[in-house]
């Protein structure tokens, strides 16, 4: 498990401990390095689903109930309780559409959890998932630069180029976007 | 009641790519201009390079007028229509899509005009595929060349010329028709994989290029050289550096004083008298209805909303929505064939963390009629583009070619090695015309004002579909050459839906039994009544139409102009 939890937003803990679950088989820690787990995508999906996600909060409460009692109906266990083998094959199911139990496909609830997941994982780090870059860092991305000289390239391009851990809201020229609304001013009022 | 403001000259309805740039040409010649636009204004401090927010929860769109009429759509008339997208592909704003579109900024090649007696001339008339309602253009590439280079220089487009007065110039596109002068600025700038991309083509005979932008490769006209950072692709740009008509003839046309800009302006319908002449129009801002008076209106939303807007317009003298009398408005619709996608993974990384999908090589040997068509079994064909684009998300999401599980341990170790090393080609191919493909009203969905959204009918035919085909193993003839170890290709070719590369609905030609506007843009059925974007072209090239569209543009102000007194008719 990831180090202490700040206060939940929107998802319940037992709801938060069992995608954590999840995500951990998605994006598994493991020998090539960190994954969702260290990158906090559980906490990015929480934070969205007050906002920018919110369309899926229902989504979120049906599917985690179907996957949990998919798991204790077939393999006799609470998903936070299989083995990581048994967890896979849970999840193989749920991604094949052949779990039961789903509102609609488990195959939709599985392409949601992955792509959020994902978001969480390899998203900019102020949206709360990518902690510590720790997404960027596993596939080489060197960061947000606002400007990128052509010398830069050729450094990029000889594997020299030093990832600058910098998110894109590190820069003060950027108004700061919302998780709920758009960022920005009120559009401008011009009489006719 | 609607509050009954001052009279103008001239509404623009829109201040996108083509609204915006008519605006410059009327406001200069000292009409009075009012454009009225959904949208707001944004400026370099609202366009972070923020991925989530520009690719996934496409904002600025998400929360704008347009994405509350987001088009139905169906392959054909005994098809249910398929469920809506959740985003409406264009946007309002000041500028219009022109802030975060790719820009790429091309002009149409001469073929494009004359696709129906070129064809004749060449093959026979039997080669024209059954069901087309194509026809030539009413003029060819020499009439608009003006304006192209016109919206070239005023706005701001980087690129390299291949044919300036019949000198052809290899390192530009030598199918190129003739220009008068180069691109204001050199192109944007390469990279290693470009490059290598470019030297492949050439060892197979190939004729590789950079294409155009209205991306400011040096600084232009006061404002930044590009930053290559990354997030060009649905996103706008932090230094201005993209040649939106928000920052390049908008600011201009206002400086004159003779354009005022009313943001938040929902129109909703054109009026006209008894007599059929439009006296102007009506919209909504935050609820309150106003009636805006004008002598002439240029109309110039996108082309979903073009068509909608004359068909809600109902009238005693334009039952069937103004300007179609002769049924014309919605008809001879066709959207770009971007599909039939080829993405290829290479065995090493291609850097192109830090690019814009403006930033590329072009091969233009299989577009048009560039190639013997004698023994094929379609017309037209598609330019292939290889560009520098990539973010981490999208890069993470990538596909596996069949060589990892989809998440898991494996897929971690895949990604980690791979996600700089696909690429993806933009591949844009001719789409013609046909009599079954088609725009109208939806029968049951509204907006939330009450008025039905803008219902699409069309999927492609044979011929795009074997064009699809072919272009697929061009391209992935290039992608082996250099290198690719894994290709795949998508489906050549289905429904259109909703695309970004709208075209007709108010086509243009002398002919107004098959035509809504005559050859300046104007109505053939209300003299007053322009119409501006993609909607008045007739064929699609195998290329952006925003170029071509804003050449169009300030034709249609230039007409206006010089025939002031004649089309106002006070």
């Amino acid at each position: 498990m990831a180090a202490a939890r700040e206060p939940l937003e929107q998802l319940t803990a037992a709801e938060a401990d069992l995608l954590d679950a999840i995500a951990a088989r998605l994006i598994p820690t493991d020998a090539t390095g960190p994954g969702a787990t260290e990158a906090r995508a559980v906490h990015y999906i929480d934070r969205a689903l007050g906002g920018a996600l919110a369309s899926s909060r229902q989504a979120y409460t049906a599917g985690l109930a179907a996957l949990d009692r998919y798991s204790r109906s077939s393999r006799g266990k609470p998903f936070t309780e299989l083995s990581a083998t048994d967890q896979d094959s849970v999840l193989i199911d749920v991604e094949a559409g052949t779990a039961t139990g789903f509102t609609g496909s488990s195959a939709a609830f599985f392409a949601l959890v992955l792509a959020h997941t994902q978001q969480g994982t390899f998203g900019d780090p102020y949206y709360g998932g990518n902690a510590n870059f720790v997404g960027w860092d596993l596939i080489k991305y060197p960061g947000i630069r606002t400007m990128v000289s052509a010398a830069e390239q050729q450094q990029l391009e000889k594997h020299a180029l030093k990832p600058n851990h910098k998110s894109a809201y590190d820069y003060e020229a950027f108004t700061k976007a919302t998780a709920r609304n758009a960022p920005g001013r009120s559009p401008r009022k011009e009489g006719v | 009641m609607a509050t009954r403001l001052k009279d103008t000259d001239v509404v623009i309805i829109g201040l996108g790519a083509a609204g915006g740039v008519a605006a410059l040409p009327l406001a200069q010649a000292g009409l009075e201009v009012i454009g009225l636009e959904a949208g707001g204004w944004l400026t370099r401090r609202d366009f972070a390079p923020d991925e989530l927010r520009n690719n996934y929860r496409g904002w600025p769109q998400a929360v704008q007028k347009a994405n509350q009429e987001i088009p139905t759509s169906r392959p054909n008339a005994s098809s249910p229509t398929t469920a809506r997208g959740a985003l409406h592909p264009m946007q309002n704003a000041v500028g219009g899509t022109t802030l975060h579109y790719w820009a790429q900024s091309w002009r149409l090649n001469p073929w494009d005009f004359k696709v129906v007696s070129e064809t004749k001339r060449r093959y026979g008339a039997s080669r024209i595929p059954a069901g087309s309602t194509v026809e030539d253009w009413p003029f060819g590439l020499d009439e608009l060349e003006p304006y192209y280079d016109k919206v070239e220089y005023e706005v701001g487009v980087s690129g390299q010329a291949g044919n300036i007065n019949g000198k052809i110039d290899p390192r530009g596109n030598p199918f190129e028709g003739q220009r008068k002068r180069a691109y204001p600025m050199p192109p944007l700038r390469g990279n290693e994989f470009l490059d290598k991309m470019a030297s492949v083509a050439r060892t197979i005979g190939w004729a590789p290029f950079p294409g155009p932008a209205a991306i400011n490769s040096r600084s232009y006209q006061n404002r930044s050289a590009c930053m290559y950072h990354g997030f060009c692709n649905r996103g706008g740009c932090h230094v201005d550096a993209k040649n939106s008509t928000a920052v390049t003839t908008i600011p201009r046309a206002q400086a004159t004083g003779h354009l005022k800009v009313a943001t938040r302006a929902h129109v909703t319908t054109i009026e006209v008298d008894g007599s059929g002449r439009m006296t102007g129009v009506n919209y909504v801002t935050d609820g309150v209805e106003y009636f805006q008076p004008a002598k002439v209106v240029l109309l110039a939303s996108y082309t979903y909303e073009n068509s909608r807007l004359l068909l809600l317009s109902k009238s005693k003298a334009f039952p069937n929505g103004l300007s179609n009398n002769h049924k014309q408005v919605g008809r001879h619709y066709f959207s770009h064939h971007q599909g039939a996608g080829v993405t290829a993974l290479f065995p090493f990384d291609l850097n192109s963390w830090y690019g814009l999908p403006a930033q590329g090589v072009a091969v233009d040997n299989w577009a048009d009629d560039n190639f013997d068509h004698s023994g094929l079994d379609f017309i037209g064909g598609g330019n292939l583009w290889v560009y520098a684009d990539r973010r981490p998300i999208a890069a993470a999401a990538m596909s596996t070619f069949g060589r990892a599980p989809g998440w898991g341990s494996a897929w971690k170790a895949f990604i980690k090695e791979n996600a700089d090393r696909s690429n993806s080609a933009y591949l844009q191919k001719t789409t013609l015309p046909y009599e079954d493909n088609f725009l109208d009203l939806d029968p049951e969905v509204k907006d939330p004002l009450g008025y039905p959204v803008c219902r699409i009918t069309a999927e492609y035919k044979e011929n795009e579909r074997r064009i699809g085909a072919f272009i697929q193993d061009k391209m992935e003839r290039w992608y082996r050459e250099a290198g690719a170890i894994a290709v795949q290709r998508g489906p050549v070719g289905g429904p259109m839906g909703v695309s970004t590369h709208a075209y007709g609905g108010t086509r243009m030609g002398d002919n107004a039994e098959t035509n809504v506007v005559n050859r300046f843009g104007f109505s053939h059925e209300v003299p007053n009544l322009g119409v501006l974007g993609a909607s008045v072209m007739g064929t699609s090239g195998a290329r952006n139409p925003t170029l071509t569209s804003q050449a169009l543009a300030w034709r249609t102000a230039e007409h206006l102009v010089k025939n002031w007194n004649k089309i106002r008719q006070t």
